[in-house]
């Protein structure tokens, strides 16, 4: 039995603002939204427990089709992004001294000043028809009409990168900060080439951050809306799309809270298999 | 018959802009041996440590290890390897690992890899413990564990780079003693670079004195204690007491000082001094002598009051304040028992003899 007094009773005093957070906004939404996915309406008002919703979501080709391609796209985003990411990590943490360092990590910075909506109309300022690039390539010559580089693949993924890359910069840049540099040159020394001193010393040291950098991404990315819709336009085909349709356009709750559930069972499954390839563990990766 | 030496380093200069940090160092070192470089910081050590693993190349000047030059040759190439000042081993591996990541580089078998790190690891007088985790480590150990994954590769030459500072006093002294046995049992060639100088003289078959990115001398510990060419080396190796003065007179063996504190002691000479040159005399604190009762006659002596007794056991001394002047000297206090009642405040006699001192010319 709990006894609550003094000390004891300040601790679970403090912790109560997280738990109402966590119940209110996040468990008790997510438990209504399963019951409301698990019903079928038979009439106004009247509801029966039924799995249509989920055997919908397995007989039409459209909604698992999104929903594979968004799981691949947003792996794909995901990686990319730390390849892009862990070279600009290594130079902030490792090569960058003092003003530099901070000036970089600014940079980083500085594009979440403007709401995500902005940025993304910034991207397509650049990349529609009658935008700056199409206007630049017809004004060179270089093109002989406007050229469309939206709605399609690679520029949802440029702009998911994109929209990632301070989330995965800042773990990779902690956790190489903290590397000792003899730790590179002891390998070094022992006669290990560049490439094998970056897979067995820097990667392996770097990898809670690697990790917890790549499920923040990977959630961000799967979960994110207003890229792939603005970039990709209507045949982006993004899961959260589904979503929005089912919620908003369609009034079917029951249909959106299921592919809510989906989505949100693929993200947890997804991220404990990477961690399990990776053999770290969740508790190492929030760590960092 | 000449062999060739492990190390030899030809008129080695390194600078990092306008700062030289290395400058015109020459020196070879013979197979088999420990060998100290021994300076206070920023003397350029570290610097002339590194271009001998490879991490820089000197401006000029030539590096020959086993009489080959190793002039461009990357650290991963040469055979050399450094024990880092924090040893760097390697958190994400376990000791075995850690041990066999050289072995690993070269190829060498799984099942050999295995049996050479066992056998390193009974020579180290650590059997067993492959399969612990670094941080399950002492210092101790983890020092020895460094040291193993370096000889391992049977290297031509161990670089170390100050590997004892971060211990604790005790245990820096029982590891100086481990390093000097590991040396001899491997019979690898030591390079040590230290600023601490009780390190570099219990372990060292040579010393070399490092100041200003030169080499003020080099040789054996002894050598440097008794015979120093420099009066930065008379200063920095053991303990000193610094008179300065002028000459008044020559003689054979030694010459006469008439010190600033208006002493005229005997003393002997680094080299031929002319007379009123100013120069400054050296005299340890274990060499003087203390004499309550004066029946025994010295060349030198001097009246002083004890300021102060810093009891520190075998290495305990005397602050005495000399009576006609306020120049300090630093006496050494054997305890033998017989200066047991000494009480600060006391006026001793101290003396010592000509040949104890030794008076440089003045720079």
């Amino acid at each position: 039995m709990l006894k609550l007094t003094g000390k004891n009773l300040s601790f679970y005093l403090l912790l109560m603002p997280l738990l109402l957070t966590l119940g209110l906004l996040i468990v008790l939404p997510q438990l209504d939204m399963l019951g409301v996915s698990l019903r079928e309406r038979i009439s106004y008002g009247e509801y029966k427990f039924s799995f249509l919703h989920y055997t919908e979501f397995f007989t039409e080709p459209l909604y698992w089709n999104t929903f594979l391609r968004t799981a691949v796209m947003s792996i794909m985003a995901t990686l990319l992004t730390l390849l892009i990411a862990f070279p600009i990590a290594w130079y902030i943490a490792k090569v960058a001294q003092g003003k530099n360092k901070k000036l970089l990590f600014l940079a980083c910075l500085i594009p979440f000043w403007v709401s995500e909506l902005v940025r993304t109309y910034g991207w397509m300022i650049l990349l529609r028809e009658s935008g700056i690039i199409s206007g630049f390539l017809q004004w060179s010559g270089l093109s002989s009409g406007p050229v469309e580089l939206l709605y399609n693949d690679i520029t949802v993924m440029t702009g998911l990168i994109y929209a990632s890359m301070l989330f995965m910069v800042v773990p990779l840049v902690s956790t190489l900060e903290g590397m000792d540099d003899s730790l590179v040159e002891a390998a070094y020394d022992l006669g290990a080439s560049t490439f094998t001193v970056i897979r067995s010393i820097i990667l392996p040291y770097a990898m809670p951050g690697v990790i917890s950098g790549c499920i923040v991404v990977f959630m961000l990315t799967l979960g994110n809306y207003l890229t792939p819709t603005l970039l990709g336009g209507k045949h982006s085909l993004w899961f959260t799309e589904q979503i929005f349709t089912q919620f908003i356009t369609r009034f079917n709750w029951e249909q959106g809270a299921a592919f809510g559930v989906l989505l949100l069972t693929l993200s947890s499954l997804l991220v404990w298999t990477g961690l399990k390839l990776s053999g770290q563990s969740f508790k190492q990766a929030v760590a960092s | 018959m000449s062999v060739t030496p492990d190390l030899e380093c030809r008129g080695i200069n390194k600078s990092f802009g306008q700062f030289q940090a290395v400058n015109d160092v020459s020196f070879s070192i013979p197979a088999g041996s420990f060998f100290s470089i021994l300076g206070p910081s920023g003397c350029g050590k570290t610097s002339l440590l590194r271009m001998l693993a490879g991490f820089s190349e000197p401006d000029s000047g030539e590096i020959l290890i086993k009489g080959k030059s190793v002039k461009g040759i990357p650290p991963n190439k040469r055979p050399v390897n450094m024990v880092f000042q924090h040893l760097a081993l390697f958190p994400m591996m376990n000791v075995g690992d850690n041990i066999a990541y050289g072995l690993k580089r070269r190829k060498v078998s799984a099942q050999e890899q295995q049996r050479r790190v066992a056998d390193v690891l009974e020579r180290i007088g650590l059997p067993g413990i492959e399969k612990k985790s670094i941080d399950q480590l002492s210092g101790g150990q983890k020092q020895r564990v460094a040291i193993a994954r370096c000889l391992i590769l049977e290297p031509a030459l161990l670089l170390l780079d100050e590997p004892l500072g971060a211990l604790d006093l005790k245990l820096r002294e029982q590891m100086k003693i481990e390093l000097k046995t590991l040396q001899q049992t491997f019979g690898t060639t030591f390079v040590y670079i230290t600023h601490d100088q009780s390190e570099a003289m219990v372990m060292s078959d040579q010393v070399a004195v490092m100041n200003h990115g030169r080499f003020e001398q080099v040789g054996s510990p002894q050598t440097l204690y008794y015979q120093p060419e420099t009066p930065f080396v008379a200063g920095f190796v053991g303990n000193n007491n610094r008179l300065s003065g002028q000459v008044i007179k020559t003689a054979k063996d030694f010459i006469q000082v008439s010190t600033e504190s208006g002493h005229i002691f005997h003393t002997s000479s680094s080299s031929i001094l002319e007379t009123n040159t100013a120069v400054e005399m050296f005299l340890r604190p274990e060499a003087i002598h203390i004499d309550r009762d004066s029946d025994k006659s010295w060349q030198n002596t001097m009246k002083g009051r004890i300021d102060n007794i810093l009891f520190d056991g075998g290495n305990s001394q005397l602050l005495v304040r000399d009576t006609a002047s306020p120049t300090q000297m630093t006496v050494a206090l054997p305890q033998t028992g017989k200066y047991q009642k000494l009480r600060q405040g006391e006026i001793i006699k101290l003396g010592w003899n000509a040949e104890q001192s030794i008076a440089f010319k003045a720079g």
